[in-house]
């Protein structure tokens, strides 16, 4: 069996990050291991515009922003493996893994970084009654024919879901040559970035449908038509609102859902709230030595904010690794969230063990117009910050300070809240 | 001329045609679908009955005890995953004992054996699963899981490899009587030729068009009633929720639904029971699966319905007379009905399949095959091999070390024996039904555009030709900018 200090299982824009972080930091025995016959994960696909505003204060495409990160990686000549697919991870960090010139193999890591990403909810998740014929995509499957094979799936399309990638695929289909006929989404507002909205929808002409979603599907071996209809408070439709759309597309955007399965393996325990690991300040999961970040731990909106949170998890990995984190029984705080704040990343935080700043990132559950964020430590208020408008479609962020955290006598809870401005 | 011609390549249309291979016979199966079970047999409960429920003297009764016992024996032979979990027949609070009793003798009628009524301790002890409503249960140890794709395509590989000719996407257009043999029109659904092909015998495994068939020779008309029923299937972290197939007694809401495992070690509920006008009618509804989602919490604790990751529809082939119809059309010699084959007709399949070899031996008087071969092996599960033979594979055949469907973990080499091994798959459904490459949670969706690539270049197949089960369900409909 080799031997690793740190496995990246993913070696997506969290993996990278991560990589690259934990080798700055000091580690040398690094392997990520990456299922794709490509390193760069799915930004691969995503050749529009608008990554790296943050990073690198530039708009790049998906595959440039990409290939950042990649040739970092390359220059430091940190070790991989493309085409391998991680098939088990137990408690004790084995990594069982298998490709096509390895065969099935397994390795042994003093610490693992879940950098795995997350699928698309599919069809049968959401329930949509109807036929089940030829047409129907997930919007990222859609995206990989088109940008990444050159094939178009459809001449006319319904998008299901305002997610950003159906908003984007929105656009990719129009400017391909097929007409995207409307949107629709389930819940009163989008899921997307308002700047999708914009540039992706109403630069196009193409209607958004809020509280609509589809009830039937028609065709028996491609799709025919499918008809949306308004929903109501209790999000069911309302009969007598149907619309019937002629296409032989339907694109499905209708959220994201964390790639568990081998955290779960392992033991690691998840939220229900995000489908991710729970961690602490470190992104360190409840098995010690094993670290997340990306979108396997929480969906994100950018992938700036992704490679940060990576280069945190990649560099208290490499801490770890080196046995620098006195692990002397530290309490963890507990973060909690209330008034519509929906869950917080990290969800408890040790002070002695954090860096001088935490960034708690976090997303709300409803639209809010002229709110204030609320950061409370045990009862006091520590910040209030006002937002004229909050969300669900975008992660919202605070950072918690270190010395304010230790200065707190007795402290035993973070509390994060919305409340009046 | 064909001595036999089995229109329909269902699980009773392969079952026929496998026992017949034995003969020496020249036997061809018609199907109007680009593949074997595309119908009936592709969406159903997956249950291997124990056969409690049918009336005594009945052919469902009969046909449906024999088919349970031979499921071991075929299930070696034919390399098909199956297991006799037992099912229970739930009986809850209010709900009269009775009926269970009766549904006990009936099974031991029917020679159903090791039938027992159980209390709810004892219940508990098996299957800690059901809900807190539940009081008596019928146990019955015989009850079993199958998967019943892989059921009807190993009858139709060993079918194919015995010598017996498939004739896919090919629909019949009309059957006549010529003195001693039938004229049979045919269709072909992919390049729109028509053909005439001759037979000395045709039985007839239509499913819901098996009526079409019939009286299109006989004067003794059949009827058969699409019965739709839904289903809900859940992912494999549901599995274990219960490990039984759970039943349940008619209750005020009207026929149960059941809750089961599946042999791949999905949790399955449903169906309806929906009568409709459409034969092709496989489109699930919103109150059916909102009926299902209900219901199946009367039986079952905890359905974990979350974790639902497909529905589906499927037509069972309901005849008025409420019976299998088996034999010779009274008025048309040589012409075999294999009719309304509803529930239990997957597990009377394998005893079906014998029957009807024995009708036509007794007719043709055929000589026996000395190199019949009784044995198909299945596609190879790597998962089922040690770490040792796994690599060694892996070594010989590259492929079988490449993942295409992350959630089913398939190989790229099983796609290819899929593809390349009898009757092999010429879609993406085609595949999923060998493979499960597709099946998972993500439900094709990173797996789709990668399986398109492997059919492509193993059959050079177009890619625009690539579809998800057949003519016009193909994925793509041009190049960027070309459409």
């Amino acid at each position: 069996m080799e031997n690793y200090d740190l496995v990246i299982i993913g070696g997506g824009p969290a993996g990278l990050a991560a990589a690259i972080s934990a080798k700055d930091n000091g580690i040398d025995n690094i392997l990520i291991i990456e299922r794709d016959k490509e390193l760069g994960g799915i930004l691969n696909q995503c050749i529009h515009n608008g990554f790296g505003l943050h990073t690198f204060k530039e708009e790049l495409t998906g595959p440039e922003y990409a290939s950042r990160y990649i040739d970092m990686a390359l220059e430091r000549k940190i070790p991989y493996k493309l085409n391998t697919m991680v098939m088990d991870i137990s408690e004790d960090k084995t990594v069982t893994a298998m490709n096509h010139e390895d065969g099935m193999f397994e390795i042994k890591a003093k610490a693992i970084i879940l950098a795995m990403g997350c699928r698309e909810r599919s069809r049968g998740a959401l329930n949509i009654p109807g036929y089940r014929p030829a047409g129907i995509y997930s919007a990222g499957t859609a995206q990989r024919l088109v940008n990444m094979e050159g094939y178009m799936p459809g001449k006319e399309v319904v998008i299901l879901g305002s997610g950003d990638i159906g908003l984007i695929m929105a656009r990719r289909m129009t400017l391909e040559g097929a007409k995207v006929k409307v949107v629709a989404e389930l819940m009163p507002y989008s899921g997307g970035l308002k700047r999708n909205i914009v540039q992706c929808l109403n630069d196009f002409d193409i209607p958004l449908k809020l509280s609509h979603t589809v009830v039937d599907i028609e065709g028996k071996e491609r799709v025919k038509a499918v008809t949306i209809a308004q929903v109501g408070p209790d999000r069911k439709p309302i009969p007598g609102t149907e619309e019937r759309y002629t296409c032989d597309t339907l694109l499905l955007s209708c959220g994201l859902i964390p790639e568990n399965e081998l955290s779960r393996g392992a033991g690691v325990k998840m939220s229900p709230v995000t489908s991710g690991p729970i961690v602490n300040e470190s992104l360190e999961t409840n098995i010690e030595g094993v670290f997340a970040c990306g979108n396997v731990l929480h969906v994100h909106d950018l992938v700036d904010y992704v490679s940060q949170e990576a280069a945190t998890a990649g560099k208290n990995a490499a801490a770890y690794i080196k046995g620098e984190r006195s692990n002397s029984g530290e309490k963890e705080i507990p973060i909690t969230c209330e008034g519509g704040v929906r869950y917080t990343v990290p969800s408890s935080l040790r002070p002695a063990l954090m860096d001088e700043k935490l960034t708690v990132r976090f997303r709300v559950g409803d639209v809010y117009k002229g709110k204030a964020l609320c950061l409370y430590y045990n009862d006091k208020l520590i910040l209030k910050k006002k937002r004229p408008v909050m969300a669900p479609g975008e992660m919202e962020q605070l950072d918690l300070k270190k010395e304010d955290l230790l200065n707190t006598p007795d402290l035993s809870k973070v509390t994060i809240r919305i409340e009046e401005a | 001329m064909y001595d036999a011609v089995i229109i329909g390549a269902g699980v009773i249309g392969s079952a026929i045609a496998r026992e017949l291979s034995r003969f020496d016979l020249n036997i061809c199966v018609i199907e109007k679908d680009e593949d074997v079970c595309n119908g009936t047999s592709k969406a159903n409960s997956a249950i291997i009955h124990a056969g409690f429920d049918a009336v005594p003297g009945t052919l469902k009764a009969r046909f449906n005890v024999l088919g349970n016992r031979m499921m071991d024996t075929i299930s070696k032979e034919l390399d098909i995953p199956f297991k006799r979990c037992g099912s229970l027949v739930t009986c809850l609070k209010g709900q009269d004992r009775s009926e269970l009793e009766k549904l006990l003798k009936r099974g031991e009628e029917n020679g159903v054996t090791g039938l027992k009524i159980l209390n709810r301790d004892e219940i508990l002890e098996i299957e800690p699963g059901v809900s807190d409503e539940v009081e008596f249960a019928l146990f019955a140890p015989t009850g079993g899981i199958v998967c019943p794709f892989n059921m009807t395509i190993a009858y139709a590989e060993n079918a194919f490899t015995n010598g017996v000719n498939f004739m896919l996407n090919t629909e019949v257009t009309n059957i006549t009587k010529e003195n001693d043999h039938y004229k049979i029109n045919t269709l072909n659904h992919e390049d729109g030729n028509k053909d005439v092909l001759e037979t000395k015998l045709v039985i007839n495994a239509a499913g819901v068009y098996a009526d079409k068939l019939n009286n299109m020779v006989s004067e003794r008309k059949l009827h058969i009633t699409a019965r739709k029923g839904e289903y809900l299937l859940l992912d494999k972290e549901a599995g274990s929720t219960v490990s039984h197939t759970i039943f349940q007694l008619p209750g005020v809401m009207g026929k149960g639904v059941l809750v089961t495992p599946t042999v791949h070690g999905n949790l399955l509920v449903g169906p309806t029971a929906t009568d409709i006008e459409d034969k092709e009618g496989v489109n699930t509804t919103a109150e059916g699966l909102e009926r299902v989602s209900k219901m199946s919490g009367l039986s079952v604790k905890n359905v974990p319905l979350r974790q639902v990751i497909t529905s589906f529809a499927g037509l069972r082939a309901h005849e008025d007379s409420d019976d299998f119809i088996i034999g010779e059309a009274p008025d048309a010699k040589g012409f075999i009905n294999v009719a309304g084959i509803e529930s239990p007709g997957l597990s009377s399949a394998p005893s079906i399949g014998v029957y009807v070899s024995e009708l036509v031996e007794e007719m043709l008087k055929p000589n026996k095959k000395a190199d019949f071969n009784p044995i198909r092996k299945g596609i190879l599960n790597p998962e089922t091999l040690t770490l040792e033979e796994r690599n060694k594979l892996i070594k010989e055949k590259p492929a079988y070390g490449n993942i295409i469907c992350r959630c089913e973990m398939v190989t790229e080499g099983e796609i290819i024996d899929a593809i390349t091994r009898p009757l092999g798959a010429r879609s993406l459904d085609a595949i999923k039904r060998r493979t499960r490459a597709g099946m998972g949670r993500c439900q094709a969706g990173f797996c789709s555009p990668r399986s398109m690539e492997i059919l492509q270049r193993e059959t050079g197949m177009s890619i625009y030709k690539i579809g998800k089960n057949g003519p016009g369900s193909e994925f793509v409909v041009g190049k960027n900018k070309e459409i």
